[in-house]
């Protein structure tokens, strides 16, 4: 399982890339790994929206189960990735690149400290597997 | 598989009667509604009889084995059930016929209503709805309409506990309420600190499967009720799981506003292809006016020469009509002749020996299987279906072997706060002897998960067809095999 140093992580199981005010965020590996093959991926979200952390941003659903997507942080979109509602697979085979979801201008950067590290995020995955 | 479809059977020309010449003039057909372009199949009696006969004995049903669908209550459907539903006086009758020409049908759903009032413990009971998810969505509308009568119209929000049904939170979308999770603590009951945490006056109910999707009957039920109703909300029981209740507790004794009812699961009458489902609901007296219509009632008293006259009433508030006419009347006739089987020691017995069937492969199996929650459960339990020394084993690789021992597999992935979750409800209409060869099964595909685990992901091996592409079932839609050339012109 992948857990890139660089990112942040949600409890709820999405990443957050930060490059300056912008935030992308898509879901993780341990999450792909759940859900297992992904068949439908939508975004309730288009360029402009004002977003609040916490909503429900979107769904994922496999031959298993369908799993919310819920904000990790608040902002306003500046892009919604469109190609995954073509190519869904790509949520299990590139979690953290082509399978982003969405890009933020964070409207609250202090929000990102409620979010746990790598190492944090490891631990915690490694705990709900047992 | 190798059983061609009833159209690469079809020979043009081939028909299955002969009709006589006719000795009255014939009448012309009307030309526009001739078609050359629907590909009817052709085929004799005996190849019609064959092909679907064929088709069957590939198909897995209650009549052929073990159906341990957790969840679901999989129990035989007795034959004298479909021996009273073909009775003519109930079979021929017709639903727009005037009430007092199938005065027997009334009065059996009248006494219907009466039974499943006195064992669930409701005040008011509509046989409408056409199974449980509809029977959910009957009851959350009778939430809504409640609070609205009463002009509360902040609340917004249904509370819907983790291990509850799947389809709670879909019923409550579809009302227009937000939907909001409530997490179980480590024994599986609710959460009562998180519950008191969400409760407040923009709550319109909470959904309350139990027992829950584990299988266990939540031990603060009263004081979960109890919460709910304090913040002003209604409680909804999930009653799909009533098939460990009978006789023993009534829901509506334990504070439980409105519930739904599974013919279709806890009174025997057939599902999973064999339908329709049938989804009664009940209420307490204080929403017995906001039941759908038309409710069975006695319009007129009996006399010391007559009977009851009995008719269709509408309830003073009702939220309206959920199903055309009376209700899945047929299903409605198979369960009444369950429960005049049974009676209430028979319905309670019920419920012991499906209890008494969950707890004994629980407790054989938990040896070998992880046992998440490990208390005495209910009709059903929940095990992990993957061990740390087997990896690459999943649930769905055991289910699927299970076929190969000719068993349906249990539910899988499901309730989703269980790991590799496999919920398994054997119901009481199992002897020891199935319950055992089951256990022999489930304990040598553990087995096997060690030893030779490619013999699991290819499983099933020895059914009419191998492992199903799902990705691609889900993915890649067909909703139609054949379009009519002048449609598709249109398209």
């Amino acid at each position: 399982m992948k857990i890139p140093e660089n990112l942040m992580y949600a409890k709820t199981d999405e990443w957050v890339k930060v490059e300056g005010n912008v935030a992308t965020i898509g879901v993780s590996d341990y999450a792909q790994q759940q859900l297992s093959d992904i068949v439908f991926v939508e975004v309730n979200a288009s360029a402009g929206d004002e977003v609040k952390k916490d909503a429900v941003f979107g769904t994922l659903e496999s031959v298993k189960a369908a799993a919310d997507v819920i904000l990790p942080i608040s902002g306003k979109v500046i892009e919604v990735n469109e190609d995954l509602s073509n190519t869904p697979e790509v949520v299990n085979s590139d979690p953290y690149g082509a399978a982003w979801l969405i890009k933020l201008e964070m409207s609250s950067p202090a929000e990102l400290s409620g979010l746990l590290d790598a190492k944090a995020y490891t631990k915690f995955c490694e705990e709900r597997s047992h | 598989m190798t059983e061609p479809t009833i159209y690469e059977l079809s020979s043009i020309g081939r028909v299955g009667v002969l009709f006589p010449e006719p000795d009255v003039p014939l009448a012309e057909f009307p030309r526009d509604l001739l078609r050359e372009d629907l590909p009817l199949p052709e085929l004799a009696e005996v190849d019609v009889a064959r092909h679907f006969t064929n088709l069957s004995t590939k198909n897995y049903s209650i009549d052929k084995g073990f159906y341990p669908l957790g969840s679901c209550t999989m129990k035989y459907n007795p034959k004298i059930n479909e021996e009273m539903a073909r009775l003519p006086g109930f079979a021929m009758t017709h639903p727009l016929q005037p009430a007092d020409t199938v005065q027997g049908n009334l009065a059996l759903m009248y006494q219907m209503q009466e039974f499943l009032k006195e064992i669930s413990g409701f005040a008011g009971m509509s046989l409408e709805p056409s199974a449980g998810a509809q029977g959910e969505f009957t009851g959350v509308s009778i939430i809504r309409a409640y609070h609205q009568s009463r002009g509360d119209i902040k609340r917004k929000k249904i509370l819907i506990p983790d291990s509850a049904h799947g389809t709670n939170p879909a019923t409550s979308s579809m009302n227009g309420f937000e939907v909001v999770g409530v997490p179980s603590d480590a024994r599986g009951n609710v959460d009562l600190e998180q519950l008191r945490k969400v409760c407040d006056d923009t709550v319109a109910g909470l959904m309350l499967t139990n027992p829950n999707t584990l299988g266990l009957f939540d031990e603060n039920v009263v004081e979960v009720i109890k919460i709910v109703h304090q913040a002003g909300g209604l409680v909804y029981g999930d009653g799909a799981n009533l098939n460990a209740l009978l006789g023993i507790v009534r829901p509506g004794d334990l504070g439980f506003d409105i519930m739904h009812i599974n013919l279709h699961k806890t009174f025997s009458t057939p599902h999973g292809g064999g339908g329709p489902g049938s989804g009664p609901v009940g209420v307490t007296r204080a929403l017995v006016d906001f039941l759908p219509t038309p409710v069975v009632a006695i319009t007129e008293p009996a006399t010391e020469e007559l009977p009851p006259l009995y008719g269709f009433v509408r309830p003073a508030h009702s939220i309206g009509r959920v199903k055309a006419f009376w209700g899945q009347f047929g299903m409605i006739v198979r369960a009444f002749t369950y429960i005049r089987m049974h009676g209430p020691d028979g319905l309670r017995k019920v419920s012991e020996y499906a209890v008494l069937n969950a707890n004994y492969l629980m407790h054989i199996l938990k040896d070998t299987y992880t046992l998440p929650y490990d208390r005495t459960c209910m009709h059903e339990f929940v095990i992990q279906g993957s061990w740390a020394d087997a990896p690459g084993v999943r649930a769905l690789d055991i289910a699927k072997r299970l076929m190969d021992y000719d068993f349906h597999p249990p539910t899988n992935y499901f309730p989703l706060i269980v790991h590799e979750a496999l919920m398994i409800e054997p119901t009481e209409t199992e002897s020891k002897q199935t319950l055992d060869s089951f256990v022999d099964a489930m304990l040598k595909i553990a087995q096997e998960a060690h030893t030779n685990p490619e013999l699991l992901h290819d499983a099933p091996h020895n059914t009419p067809v191998g492992r199903l592409d799902e990705v691609k079932a889900a993915k890649d839609l067909v909703l139609c095999c054949w379009i009519p050339e002048s449609e598709d012109k249109l398209l």
